[in-house]
């Protein structure tokens, strides 16, 4: 598990090295999951089971990790309370991609 | 030195620890996921029954009743935040083990991404400026479909608040986890591959965790979508804004 964990930090601390060095305006993580993605598909071995173990319990709880800051929503009630019809709104999912 | 008398001194010296030390954070968080949980599963795991959207009203609650700094318990709960990126690189697991299906539909993926990205943001701006918006709110809801580590970053270039698009990206996933599966059964759309697309592209981690609990091949597509757009949305937002008059 550590060692998973090793990886997965080594792929964001990259991403986040290369999007500084290359200024992209793309973050950090994301450039770390397509090098983690790349290093898979180079391996061409079905992912170690430890990597899916970790991986799969991060990803499992991922909706825990947004609540810290989903908390944040309390320093802006007196703004929510005033430009609440416009924000609600906009966050309604009336725009999905076309699929078919 | 007398040792303080219990009561009331002692009882506030314990509230100081608590309000400072990350334990009390971190612990009460874990306890209200946890009850979030329970509360999802009574309701039969109903769309609207969102763990992040009860979790996040029972902490608020919280902090109002006790008088709470929100820095405070953000520092405190900083670890959890920090995890997001970690989480974001292991996407790659699951989109490794569907990668046959992703490299097939890889085209079709990207239009869809790229067309729900840009009308998320599009609509979020005209709105904003239809309802007279002040400029920093229009700015900070902008980028709202875009995943929370990825938007912070955006906001600030727009000039927009980086708190506010927090709270704003996670209302958005809510609403878009919450709201997507009932819509996406009102106009029939039955392909894991599509669903998965659209929860990512439109409700990004929060709907992402949701794809993820309902059906692997979705939670793969939406991991897919979420980082397509967090790539589309930082690179193609900043140079649309610009566009803009005013």
């Amino acid at each position: 598990m550590i060692g998973s964990l090793a990886a997965l930090l080594l792929c964001q601390l990259a991403g986040e090295v290369v999007a500084r060095a290359l200024h992209l305006p793309v973050p950090g993580p994301v450039i770390g999951m397509v090098l983690f993605l790349a290093a898979l598909t180079l391996r061409q071995d079905p992912a170690p089971e430890a990597l899916s173990h970790t991986a799969d319990a991060l990803l499992g709880n991922l909706g825990l990790l947004f609540v810290p800051a989903g908390v944040g929503v309390v320093l802006h009630l007196p703004l929510l309370a005033r430009d609440w019809a416009p924000l609600s709104l906009a966050c309604s999912p009336v725009r999905w991609p076309p699929s078919r | 030195m007398a040792v303080p008398p219990a009561g009331m001194s002692g009882l506030t010296e314990i509230w100081v620890y608590l309000a400072r030390d990350p334990l009390a954070a971190l612990t009460a968080t874990l306890l209200a996921w946890l009850a979030a949980l329970r509360l999802q599963q009574l309701a039969g795991r109903h769309p609207l029954a969102n763990p992040v959207l009860i979790a996040i009203a029972l902490l608020v609650g919280g902090l109002l009743a006790a008088g709470i700094d929100y820095r405070a318990y953000f520092e405190g709960t900083r670890f959890a935040h920090f995890l997001l990126g970690p989480a974001t690189v292991a996407f790659a697991v699951p989109l490794y083990r569907q990668w046959q299906l992703v490299r097939r539909s890889a085209l079709a993926a990207l239009l869809a991404v790229l067309g729900g990205g840009l009308f998320a943001a599009a609509t979020s701006i005209a709105l904003g400026f239809a309802l007279h918006t002040a400029p920093e709110v229009t700015a900070s809801i902008a980028p709202r479909s875009v995943t929370t580590p990825v938007v912070m970053g955006i906001a600030e270039r727009l000039g927009g608040l980086p708190s506010l698009t927090a709270a704003l990206v996670i209302a958005s996933g809510i609403t878009g986890a919450a709201l997507g599966p009932l819509t996406l059964n009102l106009v029939r759309v039955k392909d894991w591959r599509a669903r998965g697309l659209a929860m990512g592209t439109a409700a990004h981690g929060v709907g992402t965790a949701r794809a993820l609990t309902v059906d692997a091949t979705a939670g793969a597509f939406s991991g897919l979508a979420m980082g397509l757009n967090a790539l589309a949305t930082a690179l193609l937002l900043p140079l649309l804004w610009r566009l803009l008059p005013g």
